[in-house]
């Protein structure tokens, strides 16, 4: 008996300091992109092309971000990993970071905060449109994140936040478009199909009944 | 041996400069954001004094219209700007970022796995509807009287970069070899080697090889060059060794690379790119800021190693010398 109680104690204190861990890691490799690319302007090491190497990073740091978050609740949901959950917030809000800097790079570094010229790589662009529109539907998500927000919405929380999914398709729909060679936006919608699987009802059951069997064996 | 010949366009070579004297990259990126004003990261540059000593110096600003012919070095020849008065990219910009698609589709790695590659020995087949076909050492080629152009380029990617080549008129080579007069087009073939060249197999759906096509007429206007070197060396491999095309009023992707095989023909030679988009890509490929690309605006264009945009000129800025092939021709049907 006091055997039991104290290894549930135990295991209580190490996932305590596991989620310290896994916050700190989380916030040191959601600025590590940020920090290569103010490191390698200072290094004078943006490529030939720097205008465009920063719009690449930023964007696919997003897309990457955007898919760690949505990924937290299916691997909570599969393998219990509670730890996890406090992590969904800051990967969003890094998301929307990144996905800033990714804006504010194409109208100021790329088009000069010129409007003429931003019109015209605008209008009737469908790629540029998509990406755009994710960018406005992210806004409320990332101005929903406090826990005051949650509080206030209750329901319509989880519904506003479903958005997501939405947002990152528009997302990895942009950046395929653009691409010359498809691979890693194909590998970005299959990682977010697989995902939205897992949120389909009776999927999200059986990975809760498998999970069950696999922590049953393990006791 | 480097023959210079006025040809309009260019600038004389009283205002040879030496290359030290071009701002480095360093310092012109600085000068770019500093005169933009605006560089999301330069705002972060607190006040290192290298930072500060470096003052907003535009790249126009390079002392070379002042620059006396006597006492120039020579170690570029020609001028610091196009005939707009815009800065030659440097030579590191110009072969650090190609489109090779035979090596890879990443900009900026094809002069890495380029590097090496040997294009000597060398010969280029001129066949079909002539009378004098050849196949030319690429000596021979160099033999032909060489000069520097500097030309705009404009990617259909929208960037763009002003290259000072060394080559001579693709119409004195079609001269030598006389095409009949059932001869309407010029197609052009690049190096087929997939055992050299990544990208063969990394991209099979592509109709290998690279072909490129121009209308006889384009192909005969002076401003068509066949280009053999630029910044006054000889081209390395990533720029198209050891010969290639030049035809700065069309988007980068005409001016075809290690060319093998030029043949003349009656029938309008289908691009790789047509073959691959024909939604996308004509034949024309005439750079038009008015017709826009499927996906993006042609309207403005980066020019490499600027911050902000610039307006695409029709015909690349060269419709003085070329408008008049398209006489009548609804550009946006044949674009």
């Amino acid at each position: 008996m006091n055997t039991a109680i104290s290894t549930t104690k135990k295991r209580k204190t190490n996932r305590k300091a596991n989620g310290r861990w896994l916050r700190a890691a989380t916030h040191i490799g959601s600025l590590l992109p940020l920090a290569w690319l103010v490191w390698r302007y200072f290094q004078n090491d943006l490529g030939t092309d720097p205008v465009r190497t920063i719009i690449l990073k930023t964007g696919i740091t997003t897309l990457t971000l955007l898919m760690l978050s949505l990924s937290v609740t299916p691997l909570n949901k599969l393998f219990g990993w509670k730890q996890l959950i406090p992590l969904r917030k800051p990967l969003g809000l890094y998301a929307f970071l990144y996905v800033s800097l990714h804006l504010l790079t194409f109208v100021w570094l790329d088009y000069g905060l010129n409007l003429k010229f931003i019109w015209d790589g605008i209008a009737e662009q469908p790629y540029v449109i998509i990406g755009f529109t994710a960018y406005l539907l992210l806004i409320p998500l990332a101005a929903t994140s406090t826990k005051w927000a949650m509080r206030r919405l209750g329901k319509n929380w989880k519904r506003l936040h479903k958005l997501v999914y939405l947002i990152g398709a528009l997302g990895i729909f942009h950046f395929y478009w653009l691409g010359k060679v498809h691979t890693r936006a194909i590998i970005y919608g299959s990682v977010m199909a697989l995902l939205l699987l897992t949120r389909i009802k009776p999927i999200s059951q059986q990975l809760v009944r498998w999970r069950r069997v696999l922590q049953k064996r393990r006791k | 041996m480097l023959i210079k010949k006025r040809t309009g366009i260019e600038i004389p070579s009283s205002e040879i400069t030496p290359q030290h004297i071009y701002l480095s990259r360093r310092k012109f990126m600085r000068g770019a954001a500093a005169v933009a004003g605006s560089s999301l990261l330069a705002a972060c540059a607190f006040g290192g004094e290298e930072e500060t000593a470096v003052p907003a110096t535009a790249p126009t600003s390079a002392p070379s219209a002042n620059t006396p012919a006597g006492s120039a070095e020579t170690a570029v020849p020609g001028a610091t700007t196009d005939e707009l008065g815009d800065p030659l990219n440097s030579f590191e910009q110009i072969v650090n970022y190609n489109n090779y698609y035979e090596f890879t589709v990443e900009k900026e790695d094809v002069a890495g796995l380029a590097k090496g590659y040997v294009t000597s020995p060398w010969q280029v087949e001129v066949s079909g509807m002539v009378n004098n076909p050849q196949t030319f050492d690429i000596d021979d080629l160099r033999a032909f009287e060489q000069e520097e152009r500097i030309y705009r380029l404009r990617c259909v990617e929208a960037w763009s970069m002003v290259i000072p080549w060394t080559g001579f008129p693709l119409s004195k080579l079609l001269a030598a070899v006389e095409p009949t007069a059932a001869a309407k087009y010029v197609r052009f073939e690049t190096v087929y080697d997939p055992d050299n060249m990544p990208g063969f197999n990394k991209y099979p759906w592509y109709q290998w090889p690279y072909i490129e096509g121009l209308r006889l007429d384009e192909a005969m206007n002076d401003l068509t060059l066949m280009a053999t070197g630029l910044y006054g060396q000889e081209l390395l491999p990533q720029s198209g060794a050891p010969i290639r095309l030049v035809v700065p009023w069309k988007y980068g992707f005409k001016s075809i690379k290690s060319i093998v095989k030029i043949e003349l023909t009656d029938v309008m030679p289908t691009s790789l790119w047509m073959d691959a988009a024909p939604n996308e890509y004509g034949f024309y490929a005439n750079v038009n800021p008015e017709v826009d690309h499927p996906r993006w605006s042609q309207a403005t264009e980066r020019r490499i190693g600027e911050f902000g945009r610039r307006e695409t000129l029709m015909f690349n800025g060269y419709g003085e010398q070329v408008a008049s092939l398209y006489d009548g021709m609804d550009l946006r049907a044949n674009f």
